[in-house]
């Protein structure tokens, strides 16, 4: 499992997490388009697909096989585990 | 130099003719038997005298895995050009066509991205009121 912090460092990654909140469920050619024209972000479909897999590791993007067609959904457990340690610290089950 | 032609690679042009005209409302401009193919072109109602689409077979070898690869990226293969995406989309969904990307506004234009069923992505496009 990668780093979320890590994962979360950058701001085309913060943008792709950004864009699949608005829409889950998209294609890499549709996070691509909303990436160039809503965050004017000129990266290409290989480094877009690079950064998602940084996502994928991070456990904060799952992608989901339906049919011939590849979709991308955000996943916040990760980001829940966070608030679960700094900020309801009190919820947590003694370690 | 003038472009009348463009193409879409279809894995079979019988189901390929009746995609792109009962449901997407092409008309046949050219039906031609050659062989174990078909000359087979479509042109927009709104423009019988324009460019024609050739619905191609994909039957080399490399065509299919290059599609396959589009698709799973959810790259359309060419786009088409409506006046209201929205509703282009709606009336589609009704006849039960399976879209990738639902409309969505990407800067000037909104677009849409839908399944030919040939082995295509087909985006159409509107652009947004300045």
């Amino acid at each position: 499992m990668g780093d979320v912090f890590k994962a979360l460092a950058d701001p085309t990654r913060r943008a792709i997490l950004d864009e699949l909140t608005e829409r889950d469920g998209q294609t890499l050619f549709e996070l691509c388009a909303r990436l160039a024209t809503k965050h004017q972000l000129a990266s290409s479909r290989q480094a877009v697909s690079q950064h998602i897999d940084v996502l994928v590791d991070a456990g904060l993007v799952r992608t989901r096989r339906e049919g011939r067609y590849k979709f991308h959904h955000v996943e916040t457990e990760p980001l829940q585990h966070l608030a679960d340690r700094w900020l309801r610290p009190h919820k947590k089950d003694p370690a | 130099m003038r472009i009348t032609l463009t193409s879409v690679l279809v894995d079979d042009q019988a189901k390929a003719l009746a995609f792109y005209t009962d449901v997407l409302g092409f008309s046949v401009k050219h039906n031609i038997p050659m062989g174990e193919h078909a000359w087979l072109t479509v042109v927009s109602p709104q423009d019988a005298d324009g460019v024609e689409l050739v619905l191609e077979p994909d039957s080399h070898p490399a065509a299919q895995p290059f599609k396959a690869a589009l698709v799973e990226d959810g790259i359309p293969f060419t786009s088409f050009s409506v006046d209201d995406v929205e509703a282009e989309h709606d009336r589609l969904v009704g006849l039960g066509v399976r879209f990738t990307q639902p409309p969505t506004s990407m800067g000037p234009v909104t677009t849409a991205v839908l399944d030919d069923t040939c082995g295509n992505l087909i985006q159409i496009m509107a652009m947004n009121p300045a």
